[in-house]
């Protein structure tokens, strides 16, 4: 039942009126017909095609055949329907267009809840990254970093640094000593440096005050590996030396630090120590930064601080003037200048930052336990 | 170390209680750890520094705590008889070094018999083992105020006199502990006219000491250099309570307080009689010299203008002797007392006011400061290895830096430090390589079901060197395991391939002219599937898979891959310097060559033929598929190749494309290869 042009007997108003209607409605009823393209350019050949369209028609049959005087009325129908047709089967077109598009994305719909892939990332080590951190922060406050040798000389290790020969003092030390050292002078025997603080000794050789100072770096002692022990574990050292370093501004520089390092709340107290390099010498307690001071976590008792609310962090002084007297040619006249130190053990701090139960953890490359801190 | 609140309140009259005196004691550095007991039974578990031997007893430490509060400290002052006589002992120091005082007292019809309960218990309370009234005495003094002592059974010395002298090479001395000892020069002992009876300072002889039935006897009170005691505690693996504190500095005018303590306490107990005057001889002064204070210093140093009202006062209460100098450079002249031998210079005055004054009230403050912040040479290449490693997936991992013997022959021919200390066997030589740390973490990982394992870690190994510093050289190693094998696999080992381009993205990063790799390398290597990376003439990196015979040996269930870079080498080239290039704005042009090959034609000969034609819009050369094995005639592999052309000035044409490709096809079949339909 597809529309043909009939010819125009009438060319009143009216008849033109019903024709076009007519013309119109065959329109509307093709047109919703149309299900895909190929359906589409058949209807469009049939009404628009140059050779045979209903448009082609309706001008031939209807204004060419159209006597004189109804040219100029059935003109402008013509061109009316002309307008109407084309722009119906560009709408048929977007329509099944659209309706295409729409099952296809319906067709290609994916489970998102379905897990992600995952590339996965390297994990930066808790004690390099807690180093890491350490360094930072005092970087912001000026300070270089400096390293230097992990096997050492006694002269570096304990001489320089006002253990003299001999003196209880290196007995806490638990040196690893290098082998076969026993035809060399003392100064010269190596061995296993048991802390950070030679690269002190070895920066002020080479740099003039003043200095700013951390050396962050491996350090080895005579402990067999337990939960808690390690012959090889991490020191982050620090050294300033001016004009006018006092006291206060070691204990100042040190309580900057940690609340950079453990969030602005923490307190910090100090006490008396001993360290053969450093007079004063104290001990840097924070106040503890997993139970906040209490001592208690709900109703258990804080582990880490013992339940005393303060966790001893790290040891600290100012530079005992016997350690600038072996420097004193570059210009560390102890009269002249004054400096503090300050030295802890990172991994002692990571552990408690992650509340790591055994420091052979961190040694033994468990990738179950290093991708934790990714 | 264990002490008594009880017994240290005897000698000040303390208002505070146990945990505020705790408290108060380690805020001052005479650090209490732990509290443990109560009332009469409580103990202090004490922390004291190696330079504070005065206050590792009751009275030391109830000398601070009436510092602390400003209280006045009780002496001890035992009461002897006097026996009017002289010296009833003759007693000769041949060596003044290592003696510096002998002070003596002899006794009689002494009855040798177990303590008296309050000695006992307090004793017992800080874990020392009661023996008879007379050993306790001597113990029961040192602790109470730190001066060890020695108590001799007087009828076993032979000679009727005391010789302190340095042994005899090989002279023989059995000590308390029951152990013969053989003495060298160097050990300083007590003797009778024949033979040693102590090994000064550290251990009373076997053969005269006190027993049930000993019923005279002779108590030593000394003085002994530090350094000779220690030498002497060392030689002989003898570390005790005497020796510590001998080898830390005793009171030097205590000799003499000690030896009458010691023996109040033994008449106290077992009767006798006192047999003589004390026998006190000094082989030479101990010069303790004065120290000069200066007001300023004190300021310099703390920071803040302490009063000088206030520093006398701490200083006064702690036993120094200020003398003020009026006019003077400086502003006291500060005698030390005789236990402090660890106060030598101002800045030990120095600590001492501010320890007592209380660290925390020190204001905070922070120093200005004019220098800039220095870059280590080295760091941004560190830090652009360590973050490309962590992108591409590898964790970062520390391993010890000890290996074996066996591990330092295997994997390197660099002479080793060894240790004369080690942990252990398995701990005695500085790693020469990383490897074995790294197979060691790899095998840790398979062992308990890690199958995907991607391990990184930046270290150093060392070297000996015959004079001079070791080296030390950085390195980076890395290891992966094989995941699961991926279907539709285009190289047949995907993981060398993988690892090799992990270590090209890393060698990338550097600005080099060559790079190129062979098979010159270490034996750990499996020969076929490793590699050694030369960039500019000098060796970078090693990788590939492990040697099968390493892998045994250490259990690794499944294919290691390892490599090592050597940073000492790698940085001596710059990083990659970044260069802006213009986009290509006409389009590339691609064909494919599908050949045949025989198998001793490597992809580096065929890139080179085609390399060698120098084709000037030739912008790629790459293998795109492998396929070995199947229908291919035995000895050769099929490969399908891919060229890329571009041109920045124009789009190329059809004739030209044609006429570079049929130039590739003759290179190729001039290297062997046939070219495949």
């Amino acid at each position: 039942m597809t529309y043909t042009v009939p010819k125009l007997k009438n060319y009143s108003a009216a008849a033109l009126g019903k024709a076009a209607g007519k013309l119109v409605s065959a329109l509307e009823q093709e047109s919703a017909a149309v299900k895909n393209e190929t359906v589409w350019k058949e209807f469009r050949d049939r009404w628009v095609g140059r050779k045979s369209g209903v448009l082609t028609q309706i001008n031939e049959l209807w204004l060419k055949a159209a006597p004189k005087e109804a040219k100029r009325e059935v003109g402008q129908l013509v061109n009316e329907l002309k307008k109407e047709v084309e722009n119906t089967v560009e709408l048929t077109l977007q329509r099944i267009r659209t309706g295409a598009a729409e099952s296809r994305l319906t067709a290609e719909r994916l489970d998102i809840t379905l897990p992600g892939n995952h590339r996965p990332l390297g994990a930066e080590h808790p004690v390099i990254k807690t180093m890491n951190e350490i360094v930072s922060v005092f970087r912001n406050l000026g300070y270089s970093v400096e390293d230097g040798p992990v096997i050492e000389t006694d002269y570096y290790n304990f001489e320089a640094l006002n253990f003299p020969p001999n003196h209880p003092a290196r007995d806490t030390q638990d040196t690893l000593f290098v082998a076969n050292q026993e035809s060399k002078p003392l100064r010269e025997r190596l061995l296993l440096r048991t802390h950070t603080s030679p690269v002190q000794i070895r920066t002020m050789e080479k740099m003039k005050p003043p200095i700013r100072i951390v050396i962050p770096g491996k350090v080895h002692r005579n402990d067999p590996p337990d939960a808690s022990h390690s012959p090889m574990f991490h020191q982050i050292e620090g050294l300033a030396v001016d004009t006018n370093i006092t006291f206060g501004d070691l204990k100042g520089t040190l309580d900057h630090a940690m609340k950079a390092l453990f969030g602005s709340s923490v307190k910090t107290s100090f006490r008396p120590s001993f360290f053969p390099f450093t007079e004063p010498s104290a001990e840097m307690l924070v106040s503890c930064f997993i139970c906040g001071g209490s001592g208690k976590r709900g109703a258990e008792p804080c582990r880490p601080c013992k339940l005393t609310g303060w966790i001893e962090i790290l040891g600290c002084g100012m530079v005992d003037p016997n350690v600038f007297e072996f420097v004193k040619h570059n210009g560390y006249d102890p009269q002249k200048i004054s400096g503090f130190a300050f030295g802890m053990g990172a991994d002692r701090i990571a552990i408690l930052k992650y509340g790591v139960d055994d420091i052979q953890l961190f040694f033994n490359g468990d990738v179950r336990f290093l991708q934790q801190f990714a | 170390m264990k002490l008594s609140s009880q017994w240290v309140r005897e000698f000040a009259d303390l208002k505070v209680d146990n945990r505020q005196l705790a408290d108060d004691l380690t805020a001052a550095g005479i650090a209490v750890e732990a509290i443990a007991g109560e009332g009469e039974n409580t103990v202090f578990e004490m922390e004291i520094g190696t330079n504070r031997p005065d206050a590792m007893n009751h009275y030391g430490v109830a000398r601070e705590a009436a510092a602390i509060y400003n209280l006045l400290l009780r002496p001890i002052a035992p009461k002897l008889p006097d026996p009017g006589s002289a010296a009833a002992f003759p007693i000769e120091i041949q060596d003044a070094t290592g003696c510096v005082r002998f002070t003596a007292r002899v006794a009689c019809d002494v009855r040798v018999a177990p303590s008296a309960t309050r000695i006992a218990q307090r004793l017992a309370l800080i874990d020392q083992r009661p023996i008879n009234n007379a050993v306790d005495a001597t113990n029961y003094t040192l602790w109470e105020m730190g001066k060890p002592t020695h108590a001799f059974d007087l009828d076993l010395l032979e000679g009727g006199k005391i010789i302190v002298r340095r042994a005899m090479n090989g002279e023989k001395l059995k000590t308390l502990d029951g152990v013969e000892r053989t003495l060298t020069s160097e050990d300083l002992v007590v003797a009778d006219a024949k033979k040693p009876v102590a090994l000064a300072g550290v251990m009373g002889g076997f053969d005269t000491m006190i027993t049930e039935k000993t019923r005279n006897l002779l108590i030593e009170s000394a003085w002994w250099d530090p350094v000779t005691i220690r030498k002497t505690s060392r030689r002989h693996g003898l570390h005790t309570d005497a020796s510590h504190r001998f080898e830390r500095g005793a009171d030097f005018e205590s000799t003499l307080l000690s030896c009458n303590r010691v023996m109040e306490l033994i008449l106290e107990s077992g009767g006798g009689q006192l047999q003589g005057n004390v026998i006190d001889v000094v082989a030479r002064r101990l010069d303790q010299a004065p120290v000069a204070l200066h007001i300023s210093e004190v300021h310099r140093i703390l920071g803040q203008k302490l009063d000088t009202q206030v520093i006398y006062g701490i200083l006064h209460r702690l036993g120094f002797e200020l003398i003020p100098e009026r006019g003077g450079e400086f502003d006291f002249t500060v005698r030390i007392p005789s236990w402090r031998l660890d106060v030598e210079r101002e800045i030990d005055l120095i600590e001492e006011i501010a320890r007592l004054y209380g660290y925390d009230k020190f204001p905070n403050t922070l120093p200005a400061f004019a220098g800039s912040v220095v870059e280590q040479a080295d760091s941004k290449k560190d830090e652009k290895l360590r973050s490309s490693l962590l992108g591409l997936g590898y964790n970062e991992a520390v391993s010890l830096t000890f290996i074996s013997h066996e591990d330092a022959e295997t994997f390197s021919n660099a002479p080793v430090i060894e240790l004369a200390n080690p942990i252990s066997e398995e701990a005695s030589i500085m790693r020469t390589s990383m490897l074995p740390g790294m197979l060691n973490m790899l095998s840790y990982n398979l062992n308990r079901g890690t199958n995907d394992v991607r391990l990184f870690e930046m270290g150093s190994v060392f070297q000996d060197q015959k004079t001079g510093m070791p080296r030390e050289l950085k390195r980076i190693s890395l290891g992966r395991t094989s995941p699961s094998p991926q279907q539709g696999e285009t190289w047949p080992t995907q993981l060398f391939f993988d690892l090799k381009g992990d270590v090209e993205t890393l060698l990338h990063a550097f600005e080099h002219k060559t790079l190129s790799y062979d098979s010159h390398l270490a034996e750990y290597f499996h020969p076929g599937r490793a590699a050694r990376v030369v960039m500019d003439g000098a060796t970078v990196a090693q990788f590939g898979q492990v040697h099968s015979e390493i892998a045994a040996k250490r259990k690794l269930r499944q294919e290691a891959y390892v490599a090592e870079l050597s940073l000492d080498q790698l940085y001596r080239h710059g990083l990659r310097q970044i260069r802006y290039e213009a986009l290509p704005r006409y389009p590339a042009v691609e064909r494919d060559f599908s050949f045949l090959f025989p198998n001793e034609i490597i992809f580096a000969k065929i890139e080179q033929g085609v390399l060698s034609l120098a084709l000037s819009e030739l912008r790629s050369f790459k293998p795109i598929e492998i396929f070995r094995g199947g229908k291919l005639p035995a000895g050769k592999y099929s490969i399908l190749l891919r060229a890329t052309f571009q041109s920045r000035e124009r789009t190329l044409r059809e004739d030209e494309v044609a006429d570079w490709s049929k130039q590739i096809v003759k290179a190729l079949e001039k290297l062997g290869g046939e070219q495949r339909a």
